[in-house]
């Protein structure tokens, strides 16, 4: 089976500079109950966007209209906490193609990739500019290009290079599936279960 | 060069193994629950495949399970749905299932290890980050995400990085009041909730070694809180004996089999580790945590640290988790007046830890200000604390022992602290909401969740136990 493809964007983003996000705020556990990935989006940052009686929070930065994009910029630490996958798919479902941190929880990345959703692990220093640029400009865009590697500020011309395994990069670029590869190895499976 | 327990195990169930690629890794059982599962089996039918090895799963239903007349229907539809949806599709694809009712039935990470499922030298994953509670049987075992439950279902393996190796050393004798959940948390508030992100830590030293298995589960439960991708610790007699007789443990010349191989399961002593950390015993207080995350703890006669202590960039993080626990720099937690007590969740709610809180509150009662919670980790846990009579000492004391499930450590079930409340909680995770809307949790030892229930307010253990020596 395909995944979605990504490999290249340029959008105004969304900055969220807090740290150690866990993926409790990302997507509380009472919303877990729905057995299907679609429709986590409504529900993304529940308690920090909604009041309890559901009012949009006016000072929570996706209720802030100037602010847009298919980026997400957070503080270290980025997805913390419980191995749901609903998280990477609320964000995803909002309408996020990338996450930039300066540090990833390790099961959130690789929930990330699994769905088409870029984490870009920048320095705390690059980080820290993109929240400058955007304080100061609501509108500055985000280049991020998978492809050859590297994230800029497009107003300022500051990049970085970044990291990502080679195997998950071709699955991304190229919308390749773990599974189809992992069966692809079936003979290998049946002989390491052969005493 | 000598080789890490880790890396004993890893190689041992390495499938293949190429350059630019992540290792396949074969996993020997695979732990199901009925919140990160369902996509995966709608996955496997869009596919068209059966679960590869349906006898190397094992499911139950835990998360949204009620804890109080389980022999009732679930009342709120959809985590009855749920639990529904996870019968019909393991009765389809012919796995197992310990559901509610079933003698077996309990927390993922109680029941495994129980019933002899997790033992030494294994691979066990889970949709479920606590799933590093199994590697205190020296085995590798982490949570995964649901495209990673598919790809196990669909071939057995996962496609997996091999994580650095980092040891954990705590050498020394521990004080008085101080156990197994205090060495946890005073680790992670020493080195952050993200201070073992990318490595696999195997816990070592006469402390940990001192430890009952109970102990060493909830040493290595929390390794997730400290972000590292599972904890482990080298099996010994400790181990064997826990092992040995239980229900799927192997029996007879199987056993002798298993047992000569478990003995090779330790870290070579020139094994190379990543990193390397130690801590003394005698430095450890009992420990509570104030802020939210678990990386937020101090012992607990310290008071909550200032602002200012922090770098400029950080400040604004830990402003926001003050003001939501609603306290100030340098307050005491101390006599800070509390709501309720949670004794339960996949870290603290085995039988001995239903022991050591019921040995604890015997002829002591409840204050008036405080609601307890007492909820045993599984079906057989329950049943063991009923046969030793320690329901009857938690009744007396105020403390009623509830059914299993995991109850109010993730606000999913009907187990909600109310909005603005104080609980003081034997669980693993104090982020905001985490309990419920709005509620703040105090993350503690059972030991100092029980003197609090009883004094109604933030208690130091130790002044209990002076009083008793006296």
């Amino acid at each position: 089976m395909s995944t979605k493809i990504f490999k290249h964007i340029q959008t105004s983003v969304v900055p969220l500079p807090i740290e150690n996000i866990d993926t409790d705020q990302i997507i509380p556990a009472r919303f877990l109950k729905a057995t299907t990935r679609e429709g986590f989006g409504n529900n993304l940052f529940r308690d920090w966007r909604f009041d309890n009686d559901g009012n949009p929070k006016q000072d929570f930065v996706l209720n802030e209209p100037k602010y847009s994009g298919k980026i997400l910029v957070a503080g270290k630490n980025f997805g913390c906490g419980s191995s749901r996958e609903h998280a990477a798919w609320a964000i995803a479902d909002y309408g996020f193609d990338a996450v930039v941190s300066s540090f990833f929880a390790d099961i959130f990345k690789g929930n990330a990739l699994n769905n088409g959703l870029l984490p870009v692990q920048v320095s705390d220093d690059f980080l820290k500019r993109i929240f400058e640029v955007v304080d100061a400009d609501p509108h500055a865009e985000v280049e991020i290009d998978l492809v050859d590697q590297f994230i800029k500020i497009v107003k300022t011309g500051e990049q970085e290079s970044f990291e990502v395994n080679p195997y998950k990069k071709a699955c991304m670029t190229n919308g390749y599936d773990d599974i189809d590869y992992i069966l692809s190895k079936k003979e290998l499976i049946l002989q390491f279960e052969t005493p | 060069m000598g080789q890490t327990l880790f890396d004993k195990i890893w190689d041992a169930h390495v499938v293949s193994s190429n350059e630019g690629f992540p290792d396949i890794l074969y996993i020997d059982t695979h732990f199901i629950h009925e919140v990160t599962s369902p996509q995966a089996f709608d996955g496997l039918r869009a596919r068209g495949l059966p679960v590869f090895r349906p006898q190397q799963t094992v499911a139950t239903a835990d998360h949204n399970v009620p804890t109080w007349d389980q022999h009732l229907p679930i009342k709120e539809e959809l985590s009855r749905y749920q639990v529904d949806m996870l019968t019909k599709n393991c009765a389809e694809f012919g796995i197992e299932l310990y559901g509610l009712g079933h003698p077996f039935q309990g927390i993922v990470h109680v029941i495994g290890p129980e019933l002899g499922i997790t033992r030494p030298g294994g691979t066990y994953v889970c949709g479920d980050s606590h799933t590093s509670t199994h590697g205190a049987f020296g085995a590798i075992a982490f949570g995964i995400g649901t495209s990673q439950v598919e790809q196990v279902m669909a071939t057995q393996c996962l496609l997996q990085s091999r994580p650095k190796r980092m040891k954990i050393e705590v050498n020394g004798n521990l004080q008085k009041g101080v156990g197994a959940k205090d060495i946890i948390l005073y680790i992670i508030s020493q080195i952050s909730a993200a201070g073992g992100t990318g490595y696999a830590v195997e816990y070592a030293g006469d402390t940990i070694r001192a430890l009952s298995m109970e102990g060493r589960m909830t040493i290595c439960n929390m390794s997730i809180e400290m972000g590292a991708r599972c904890g482990l610790i080298a099996p010994d007699e400790t181990t064997i004996n826990y092992v040995k007789g239980r229900e799927f443990a192997p029996k007879g010349e199987e056993w002798d089999k298993a047992v000569a191989y478990w003995q090779t399961l330790y870290s070579d002593e020139d094994a190379e580790f990543d990193s390397v950390l130690s801590f003394k015993a005698e430095d450890i207080e009992p420990m509570i945590t104030y802020g939210t995350n678990p990386g937020m703890g101090i012992g607990v006669t310290q008071h909550v640290p200032e602002t200012a202590s922090f770098e400029q960039k950080e400040q604004g993080s830990y402003k926001k988790a003050l003001d939501y626990m609603g306290l100030h720099d340098d307050q005491q937690l101390l006599g800070k007046p509390i709501d309720y007590v949670f004794i339960g969740s996949c870290t603290n709610s085995r039988i001995e830890d239903l022991r050591e809180v019921a040995q604890f509150v015997k002829g002591k009662h409840k204050a008036d200000n405080v609601t307890v919670w007492v909820v045993p980790g599984s079906k057989q846990v329950q049943e063991q604390a009923i046969r030793e009579g320690l329901d009857k000492i938690f009744d007396a004391a105020g403390f009623p022992l509830r059914e299993p499930g995991c109850s109010a450590c993730l606000g999913m079930n009907e187990d909600k602290i109310p909005a603005g409340k104080y609980c003081v909680s034997t669980s693993n995770r104090n982020f905001e909401g985490r309990q419920g809307p709005n509620s703040r949790t105090f993350l503690a030892s059972p030991l100092t969740a029980a003197a609090s229930a009883i004094t109604g307010v933030v208690t130091d253990i130790r002044e209990f136990l002076s009083e008793e020596v006296v």
